[in-house]
């Protein structure tokens, strides 16, 4: 007997009272609740940072208390943040808890104890992060990279606290994603319904399984390079610092690489830009299929491609240090690297684009976020070939046309993801729909913004407009117009931000006063909306779990009396299932024979 | 029940190479429904998992450590030297070492003896063979404290030695320091485990419900002792690591 099915009738750890169903919860969709929040605020302490460096770039001197050690603690802070609490955490802990267990008909996760040890250690890192805005010094302002030896040398701010508690809070948070991302992989791999085969799971489930093997293989060597620096600043040992003076003072180091700790951290870091866009990749495949009332193009493409992008993206970290002094021939290969992972990842645009191709799109608003993602994460991916050959890379390397390419396809284009999503699934996760009204206009401010702000960046970076600096002022390579260039994008920036609190509004408003949720108000084939209460109950089915008989995209079918057939729905006679191979994916150029004798 | 099968059926076609077969079935039976790998509990998939995220992390300790190595320009502390001791008037090299390294490899056999002992069943003999691995392990720390204190005592410290590259004592505490802690945390795995084997709590029919129930291992009358093997997964990795500790570090 599989272990999946003896899970059926296993009594769960049944909530008894207020505080173990919502507090101490081990139900993966409250844990995924409380990830999703946790990380919503932090990302809006995030957004308020940014709104604080903008103002001083835009106009500068306007807010006296961003001084420059202030502006590069809050850089820091912002990107830190943004790349790791926010994204990393909702895509993984959020949504990954929320969806997982539900598409691929499990009662939860495998292990809910150690999922609730995963979202409370989370938390305690978030709050050791966040304390080191009260700490003597302030939080660090190393950058979000944390280079040493400027991270932890005399005249970086936050030097003597706040590195401290940044690296002691990333350690926490690299445990917390490992006892997570052990159950959601486990889960995954073991506890799958009856027929939910590997290739039958929607594209969500692939892009967060992938990410998380991801993280699980990725966040060891910031794991690593954190203790070390933690131990270079704590005990002097010198593992990333070489001999040097500094402030006019030798150091006590010497015979340490700095080189390592790029090395290190890049071998996470670019896993990590994956351990973001995977999951964007999967919730966009199905949101997309799904508002376009038609089979996403390709199944089998979108899968392996998923695989080859995260086999890929631990062979091209280096990327990030064509100017570190790295040797040279390092260079070429990662070049090659680099660009070879745009085969799969361009193959996944294109058959988004070929699901959208005669299907019956229907703009709601998730689908309005799905299509915007397309256009940022091209617009980012193109960039990205401009920095990924070396002899392009150098001259742009330390200049605005990075930021604008970072936040293009990392930034804007999961965000958005992460909106379509919540407005998607919210009406399961809540049994209310989302404020529509609201939705769109919080979307085509925040899609339109989003260009304002960061296309004329490029244009700043190709001027040759330094990233990283506090003040561009008496510069004299940098004319009047590319100040006032930064000026209207920081009006842009703020106006996006402000409309961010449409979007908070419309979470709370709706959890109360909304429309009522139909149990499958998008008429979706996934199993996540089969469940027999809105929202799902504690153990998500019932009795027994659900038997799955085909893909999950079977979108308007001809001979089916509605253009949506559910997972758990059987093959009717003569019916031969999808394969999810492109040839034989598009059921409205199938216009006839096989599947029409089917319907009686 | 109606369980569908595998959408990838292999329609056995004349032409097919064998090959291609091959690979077919392989992606079926991989892409099966319920489980990827078939009959493995949760917790054994699981720490295989954790198993090959903590192989990254160690991986990236020695990495660091031989880059450091490269990278300091003082001359690296003769380790033979170094990890000796003085025993009956001769010097003999890395002797603390190989005889921790000799516990370490010990103790996986009487490991290994559990999980046999365990899967036929016979409560008393895996618990005292647990509790032996658990004593053995609790040894290997032991000297290592013991080797951590004259090193200390010779004035190695985490930034700087009196033998040469500040790195080495580095690297030193960093590295097995790290391992000993994954030895401790498995001495108080296996005591925690040995101690509910002998109370005979996988003895019971109760724990077929918690999805624990084998069906490769010898006598399934009730009895589950596959938490035996997967404390051994933990631990026969940690003696592994040992190796390359041993390798890399002290004998290069």
């Amino acid at each position: 007997m599989a272990y999946a099915e003896d899970a059926e009738h296993q009594a769960l750890h049944e909530p008894r009272s207020y505080w173990t169903r919502y507090i101490w919860s081990q139900d993966h969709k409250v844990i995924a609740i409380q990830y999703s929040l946790t990380a919503i605020v932090a990302g809006l302490v995030a957004l308020v940072l940014s709104a604080l460096m903008r103002m001083q770039i835009g106009f500068p001197g306007s807010l006296e208390f961003v001084d420059a050690e202030a502006y590069y603690q809050f850089m820091t802070m912002h990107g830190m943040i943004m790349v790791i609490y926010l994204l990393t955490a909702l895509f993984l802990g959020g949504f990954g808890n929320y969806l997982i267990p539900l598409m691929v008909g499990a009662r939860d996760m495998v292990f809910p104890y150690v999922n609730m040890l995963s979202y409370w250690t989370y938390l305690l890192s978030v709050i050791i992060l966040l304390a080191s805005f009260f700490v003597p010094g302030g939080p660090t302002g190393a950058g979000w990279t944390l280079y040493p030896p400027q991270a932890i040398s005399q005249g970086t701010p936050g030097t003597d606290w706040g590195i401290v508690l940044m690296l002691v809070s990333l350690l926490v948070f690299i445990v917390a994603a490992t006892m997570g991302g052990l159950n959601y992989v486990t889960t995954v791999l073991q506890a799958r319904t009856h027929g939910m085969t590997l290739l039958r799971m929607p594209l969500t489930v692939w892009g967060i399984f992938s990410a998380t093997i991801l993280a699980l293989l990725a966040f060891p060597a910031l794991f690593v390079s954190g203790i070390m620096m933690l131990f270079d600043k704590v005990l002097g040992t010198s593992f990333f610092m070489p001999a040097m003076i500094s402030m006019g003072q030798q150091l006590d180091h010497e015979g340490g690489s700095p080189i390592l700790f790029q090395h290190l951290f890049w071998f996470f870091g670019h896993p990590e830009v994956y351990i973001v866009a995977l999951p964007a990749f999967g919730l966009v495949s199905d949101i997309i299929s799904v508002h376009a009332r038609k089979n996403i193009f390709g199944y089998r493409m979108m899968v392996w491609a998923i695989i080859a992008i995260a086999v890929l993206s631990f062979v091209v970290w280096a990327h990030h240090m064509y100017v570190s002094g790295m040797n040279p021939y390092f260079g070429f290969f990662f070049a090659t690297s680099t660009l070879i992972i745009a085969v799969p990842t361009a193959l996944k645009v294109y058959n988004w684009v070929l699901t959208l191709w005669r299907g019956d799109v229907h703009l709601t608003v998730p689908m309005l976020f799905a299509l915007a993602f397309i256009l940022t994460f091209v617009t980012g991916g193109l960039t990205g070939l401009f920095l990924g050959n070396v002899i392009v890379d150098i001259p742009l390397s330390d200049t605005y046309f990075v930021v604008a390419h970072f936040h293009m396809v990392m930034g804007v284009a999961p965000i958005l993801v992460v909106f379509g999503a919540i407005y998607h699934w919210y009406p399961k996760i809540t049994g209310r729909m989302l404020n529509d009204t609201i939705g769109k206009l919080h979307f085509w401010i925040t899609f339109i913004g989003t260009y304002l702000i960061y296309f004329p960046m490029h244009y700043l970076g190709f001027l040759g407009m330094p990233r990283r600096y506090y003040d561009y002022e008496g510069i004299a390579f940098i004319p009047q117009s590319a100040h006032d260039l930064n000026a209207f994008i920081t009006v842009m920036a703020l106006t996006v931000g402000l409309a961010q609190l449409l979007f908070v509004f419309n979470m709370f408003y709706s959890a109360f006063k909304g429309r009522p949720a139909e149990a499958n108000p998008w008429h979706a084939t996934s199993l996540e909306w089969l469940t027999p209460q809105t929202p799902p109950a504690h153990g998500n089915w019932g009795p027994s779990l659900p038997v799955v008989h085909r893909w999950a995209y079977d979108y308007s079918v001809p001979g089916w009396e509605q253009d949506y057939v559910p997972q758990t729905e059987p093959l009717r006679p003569g019916e031969t299932e999808h394969t999810g191979i492109a040839s034989d994916s598009s059921p409205l150029d199938s216009t006839d024979s096989s599947i029409a004798e089917g319907k009686p | 029940m109606a369980t569908p099968t595998a959408s990838s059926t292999v329609t056995p076609t004349g032409n097919t190479s064998l090959t291609v077969r091959a690979w077919r079935e392989l992606n079926s039976d991989w892409g099966s429904d319920k489980e990827a790998f078939k009959n493995v509990p949760w917790g054994k998939a699981m720490m295989w998992i954790f198993l090959l995220s903590d192989t990254f992390i160690f991986s990236c300790f020695l990495i660091g450590y031989m880059t450091v190595r490269m990278t300091s320009t003082d001359p690296w502390p003769l380790t033979s030297d170094v990890f000796a001791l003085e025993i009956a008037g001769q010097h003999i090299p890395l002797i603390l070492i190989a005889i921790m390294t000799f516990i370490l490899i010990t103790s996986s056999g009487t490991m290994a003896m559990a999980v046999n002992y365990g899967y036929r069943g016979d409560r008393k003999k895996t618990a005292a063979l647990m509790l032996t691995t658990a004593i053995l392990g609790a040894s290997f720390v032991g000297m290592q404290a013991f080797e951590w204190t004259k090193l200390i005592e010779e004035g190695v410290r985490p930034w700087g030695n009196p033998m040469g590259a500040a790195q080495f004592g580095a690297c030193f505490f960093m590295i097995t320091g790290f391992h000993g802690l994954h030895v401790s945390i498995g001495v108080l795995y296996l005591s925690i485990v040995a101690f509910k084997v002998w109370r005979g709590d996988y003895e019971s029919k109760s724990m077929e419900s918690k999805g624990m129930e084998s069906k490769s291992a010898a006598p399934t009358d009730g009895r589950n002792y596959q938490i035996v093997e997967i404390t051994g997964l933990y631990w026969h990795f940690v003696d592994l690591v040992w190796v390359f500790i041993f390798a890399f570090f002290y004998l290069w």
